[in-house]
């Protein structure tokens, strides 16, 4: 594969080296999400129903895709190699791009092992809420390889971070608690896509402008 | 600090009333300099006097507050050290080379990163993670990496920084190739070293 879909494939397929050697953010992200949901199984009341259920489901994995998030843009951090990355003469954006399938790929592994806890915990999963789990997945990977790479410059990046990605979230979480509990959930899977399309747009075009100085 | 300019097709790079602020401080005022091509221009100047801003400004990972810097060469063929490596601790010496090779397009890359890793004694350390090297083997393959393409403008700050007998003698040889075809920038406080090959030099004052 050449050109600009190759530099995509070799600097996702880097992230994913990265973290088969240091695993620094898979088990972190698997962990925190089971260890959530367990937690939020025995602080829901039994008759609280199933639709308090899917809400908590996605506060977990807002906060597990936030936690990746964090991660992202660490070995970029050490020794200065984003700066190396801008300077190759590939197009900047497929260093968002590749940023972004590797912290979807991360995410995914994370929600493969998090869906069947919820089931098992709370309740069954139909097809609109794991399509919904999926659309917003990719939504939150777009921007918040953006928003990681803005906060990962700044000082106080740990607190930045969410300050810059839950407001840019709460759609997502709307569309994707909305897939789950509505009858016919396919309106907001069409607004889950919507938003995957303008954001992904943007984050696309923004990035350069991030990581100028 | 500032040279009489007389711009021509030859020069690579043109900076004129450069000024850069960070805030409310300002790193450079008022720097202007030329570099033709094939010259070794070297940058001095005490510590905070703005070489490193200078430098990634020259290579476009900074821009000018005021003034401008034009460099007639695109960022394919320009090569850059700077005071990190700018590589993967976690990657080994390699896959590091391997991954620039592919982004910056270097035809039969393998062959030209065996070379370059041969040339800088890191051959025998190619599959240890970068992590596990030295500073001095981390400045190495920093410099095989800014090779690694062939640049026709090389930008290195502090290059010596670290490097042992060996190493430096190894980075003067290189800037000294008679047949090397880059123009060649280099931030130093040891600017007598290259008095052999300096073409000219530009002193910044402290701010």
């Amino acid at each position: 594969m050449n050109g600009y879909l190759g530099d995509v494939a070799a600097l996702a397929r880097k992230d994913l080296k990265l973290e088969l050697r240091a695993r620094d953010t898979l088990p972190a992200m698997v962990l925190f999400v089971l260890a959530t949901l367990v937690v939020f199984h025995f602080a829901l009341p039994a008759d609280a129903g199933d639709d308090a259920s899917y809400g908590l489901l996605w506060i977990a994995l807002v906060f597990t895709a936030l936690l990746g998030l964090a991660r992202a843009w660490a070995p970029e951090r050490e020794a200065g190699a984003l700066d190396g990355l801008v300077l190759a003469p590939s197009d900047r954006s497929a260093i968002w791009l590749g940023k972004t399938l590797a912290t979807l790929a991360f995410l995914a592994a994370a929600e493969l092992v998090a869906l069947p806890a919820f089931a098992l915990l709370f309740a069954p999963l139909d097809l609109g809420a794991v399509a919904g789990v999926a659309l917003a997945s990719l939504g939150i990977c777009a921007v918040g390889s953006l928003v990681a790479a803005m906060a990962a410059a700044a000082r106080g990046r740990e607190v930045l971070l969410p300050l810059l990605f839950l407001p840019l979230a709460i759609p997502l979480v709307v569309g994707g608690v909305g897939a789950s509990i509505a009858d016919d959930p396919s309106r907001y899977l069409a607004f889950l896509g919507l938003y995957d399309a303008v954001f992904a747009i943007l984050s696309w075009a923004a990035f350069e402008y991030v990581v100028t100085e | 600090m500032t040279e009489s300019l007389v711009t021509t097709a030859t020069h690579v790079i043109r900076v004129e009333s450069l000024e850069k602020r960070y805030g409310e401080r300002t790193v450079l005022r008022n720097v202007g300099f030329a570099v033709r091509r094939g010259e070794t221009h070297v940058v001095t100047g005490p510590n905070g006097s703005g070489k490193t801003t200078l430098l990634r400004l020259l290579v476009g990972l900074a821009a000018p507050s005021r003034g401008t810097v034009d460099v007639s060469l695109d960022r394919a063929r320009v090569g850059y050290v700077g005071h990190e490596s700018l590589l993967y601790t976690e990657l080994t010496a390699l896959e590091n080379l391997d991954l620039y090779g592919r982004l910056y397009r270097v035809p039969e890359r393998r062959e030209r990163v065996g070379m370059l890793l041969e040339r800088f004694g890191l051959w025998e350390a190619r599959a240890q993670r970068v992590g596990s090297f030295s500073r001095g083997m981390s400045q190495r393959l920093a410099l095989c990496r800014a090779l690694l393409h062939e640049p026709e403008l090389l930008v290195l700050d502090e290059p010596y920084s670290a490097l042992d007998a060996d190493g430096a003698a190894l980075l003067d040889h290189e800037l000294a190739a008679p047949d090397r075809a880059s123009t060649v920038v280099v931030a130093t406080h040891e600017p007598e070293r290259l008095d052999p090959v300096a073409t000219g030099r530009l002193v910044l004052g402290a701010r």
